[in-house]
């Protein structure tokens, strides 16, 4: 047990922070809206080639090409959390579909990908779940047939975050509708401007529409877009789903809020009183602090497991469902604390914090449910992690 | 950067958990439980044996030297076996002591001493009870002391939170829920306490802190008993671990306990290498371990159906163990207070 860092790393912080505090002019802010704003399209490079994003993807491909040291990346993302400074993009793109083209992509398609995927140049959407086919991903029909050297796609997605801003779709398609349903699955890539592609809005409970619908009819796309082997599809989006649980759930995020929550207890008052002074009010904040300690060690657990290269077993297995459930509470007692005005939403004078903890303990709860339910994710911690039966499948009638 | 048990610490705890499986079987704790005096005697001597009496006594002072971290991994051991042992006050009293006077934590340790704790003054003042201390001579009652029948010496924690050993006291018993721990009220009556000491709010802090350990290891004994239970337990013609309603129990039982137990290590640590939060995380992990400890109590004995409810199977120990220890010391709700007053959350 040593929770302090070495000299060497410790130097390393300080390098992180004085590159992004000489340099924070560079970062873009609120005002410089869209994905591909040159301001913020210069900020990815610059964070690329000082080596605090993309850190060790391969220089030929657009990375910045250093060996794997996950204290280092922790230590980046500390500092960004602590300066506040912009952080480098994110997006299925980089985070999902960049490892697995690392893992498993033709030569050409790293060379063609990779490197405009990091700066920012082209955006990525997914195209996994489908209106049949959610908790139960490998039931996906949308259907891609075989036409010469193309294939033609008709099906329809849905959840697709960023599909109005993507360039290019990395998608789940149905290739050997005989075969057992996940040994029919490929995973192809292609251009989100191909004809036949209709992106409708879905607007959720937020009022927001941060996902859509796409709708594939008649496209044609190049069988050369295929990652991996034709009807391997389902080991690729395997691959590339445990890249998305790393992010949901993430310790250091939950007590960022965790503090947002004191400092609003501490400053709103009501009937005269400060809101921590109340002492429900106080013991609810209290009750979730001691599970935020309790997350953030957790975190510590896995990310030493990670540096030994071992499994974090039940530690890491628990961190989707419990931090998201974590967040979802901290924006609750959030609304509660600030009682009637807790309601307000969108604008106005007596608006707090921008509405953001109403929008937070809504879209929280999408992320309870994404990227696997909570059922889900009891099921896996079962079976994994304690090594309880399978639900026996039901017998064919 | 590590945060994970050393080869040294995983060793102590296999070497205590392996110790314990025999010698605090179920079947011994039951005796002990019952009164028998030669079954706790025997536990005791083993565990003294075993040289963890001093395990948090100072090398100097002729004990191992070991932190808070070692001596939550021991009590963690202790709590999964429901096991009767001076080791929580053995602690505390290493703990506090050496700052003071030598010769106790030397006497802890090798075995000449053997402490009892009566420290509900710093947490739950009570009419018509209470300790009073006057030029180093106590008087009063205090409550829910746990003194081993063997005890040499009592730390005794008086209203104005000052500590006092004292080497003579009258115990009457105290029946809890609880029968594998006893309890009892002392009294005082103008007795001269051997050794004074100023407030020390890390007496508290520990105490709360063993006691989190305590419902770790009684919360994953039951959490293990539940998965072993319901892979095994036949209904509707396959074992009721295969349904998702049970699984998703036990599931639930697990999420809530591996990060709980992660804090117990945290705020040990912090404790051990006195960083400022330490404190607030032994309050915390007080507080949290009840609530995960209560919750894995109660769904632990409904994964366990009806015979979760009878003394046969003898699930009850450590589903009272863990009611007990979730009031011992302060409420969760008194614990979380501690924690606010320590970073300045109550007005004052």
């Amino acid at each position: 047990m040593e929770l302090n860092l070495s000299p060497e790393y410790e130097a390393f912080r300080q390098d992180v922070n004085r590159i992004l505090t000489e340099n924070s002019h560079l970062a873009p802010g609120p005002e410089d809206r869209g994905m591909k704003h040159p301001k913020r399209l210069a900020w990815q490079k610059f964070l690329i080639e000082n080596g605090l994003t993309a850190r060790t993807i391969p220089k030929e491909y657009g990375g910045y090409g250093a060996e794997p040291d996950l204290l280092k990346s922790r230590i980046i993302a500390e500092e960004f959390a602590r300066t506040g400074i912009a952080r480098p993009m994110g997006g299925q793109g980089i985070s999902m579909l960049v490892p697995t083209l690392l893992e498993l992509g033709t030569p050409e398609q790293k060379e063609a990908y990779i490197r405009p995927t990091l700066h920012g140049e082209m955006i990525w959407c997914q195209g996994y779940s489908e209106p049949g086919a959610g908790s139960d991903l490998a039931a996906l029909r949308t259907a891609a047939v075989e036409d010469g050297d193309d294939f033609i796609i008709n099906g329809q997605k849905i959840w697709t975050s960023t599909a109005k801003q993507a360039d290019m779709i990395f998608c789940l398609v149905r290739t050997d509708p005989d075969a057992k349903k996940h040994e029919g699955i490929s995973y192809v890539l292609f251009s989100m401007e191909t004809p036949g592609i209709e992106v409708r809005p879905l607007v959720d409970m937020t009022e927001n529409a941060n996902f859509n619908e796409v709708f594939f009819t008649d496209v044609r796309v190049p069988q050369s877009g295929i990652v991996f082997e034709k009807n391997k599809g389902w080991q690729v989006a395997n691959a590339t789903l445990t890249h998305e649980r790393g992010m949901l759930g993430d310790p250091n995020a939950t007590k960022a809020r965790f503090l947002e929550l004191v400092e609003l207890m501490k400053t709103e008052t009501l009937n005269g009183e400060r809101l921590i002074d109340n002492p429900l009010l106080r013991d609810r904040l209290l009750k979730l602090q001691g599970e935020v300690y309790a997350m953030q060690a957790n975190g510590l657990r896995v990310t030493t497991a990670s540096l030994k290269r071992e499994s974090a077993g039940l530690a890491g297995l628990i961190v989707k469902l419990q931090g998201c459930e974590l967040n979802h509470q901290i924006a609750g007692l959030a609304i509660d604390a600030l009682g009637e005005l807790g309601i307000l939403y969108g604008e106005g004078d007596h608006l707090k914090a921008d509405g953001s903890w109403q929008w937070r303990y809504m879209y929280d709860l999408g992320l309870i449910i994404g990227g696997g339910t909570a059922q889900i994710q009891k099921n896996i911690i079962s079976e994994r992690g304690l090594g309880m039966p399978r639900e026996p499948k039901p017998a064919k009638v | 950067m590590e945060f994970a048990l050393s080869e040294e610490q995983r060793m102590l705890q296999d070497t205590v958990s392996g110790y314990l499986a025999d010698a605090a079987s179920l079947d011994v704790m039951r005796k002990i439980a019952d009164g028998d005096a030669e079954a706790e005697a025997s536990l005791n001597e083993g565990i003294a044996e075993m040289g963890l009496m001093g395990l948090h006594v100072p090398e100097s002072m002729g004990g191992s030297g070991l932190g808070l971290l070692e001596a939550c991994l021991v009590q963690e051991a202790l709590g999964y076996r429901v096991a009767r042992s001076g080791f929580m006050a053995a602690t505390v009293a290493a703990h506090v002591l050496p700052n003071f006077q030598e010769d106790y934590p030397r006497g802890i340790a090798d075995g000449d001493m053997v402490f009892g704790l009566a420290l509900t003054e710093l947490s739950s003042r009570r009419d018509g009870a209470g300790v009073t201390s006057d030029g180093g001579r106590l008087t009063g009652k205090s409550l829910l002391a746990e003194v081993p029948g063997t005890a040499s010496h009592v730390l005794v924690a008086d209203a104005a939170g000052s500590l006092h050993v004292v080497d003579s006291w009258s115990a009457v018993p105290m029946r809890t829920i609880d029968r594998t721990r006893a309890f009892g009220e002392l009294s005082f009556d103008g007795t001269m306490a051997e050794l004074s000491t100023r407030p020390d709010p890390s007496a508290l802090a520990v105490a709360r802190l063993l006691v989190a350990a305590d419902t770790l290891g009684a919360a994953q004994a039951m959490l293990d008993k539940a998965v072993e239970y319901a892979k095994e337990r036949k209904q509707f013609g396959r074992v009721i671990g295969s349904f998702q309603a049970v699984k998703h129990l036990c599931a639930e039982m697990a999420a809530k306990l591996e990060p709980a137990r992660a804090l117990v290590w945290h705020a040990a640590y912090a404790m051990d290498t006195h960083d400022p939060e330490g404190l607030v995380m032994a309050h915390l992990a007080k507080s949290h371990l009840a609530e995960v400890g209560t919750f894995v109590a109660k769904t632990a004995t409904e994964v366990h159906g009806g015979m979760g409810f009878t003394d046969l199977l003898g699930l009850h120990y450590w589903y009272k163990r863990i009611g007990v220890n979730r009031q011992l010391f302060g409420s969760p709700e008194q614990a979380r207070q501690s924690a606010a007053e320590l970073q300045g959350f109550v007005a004052a």
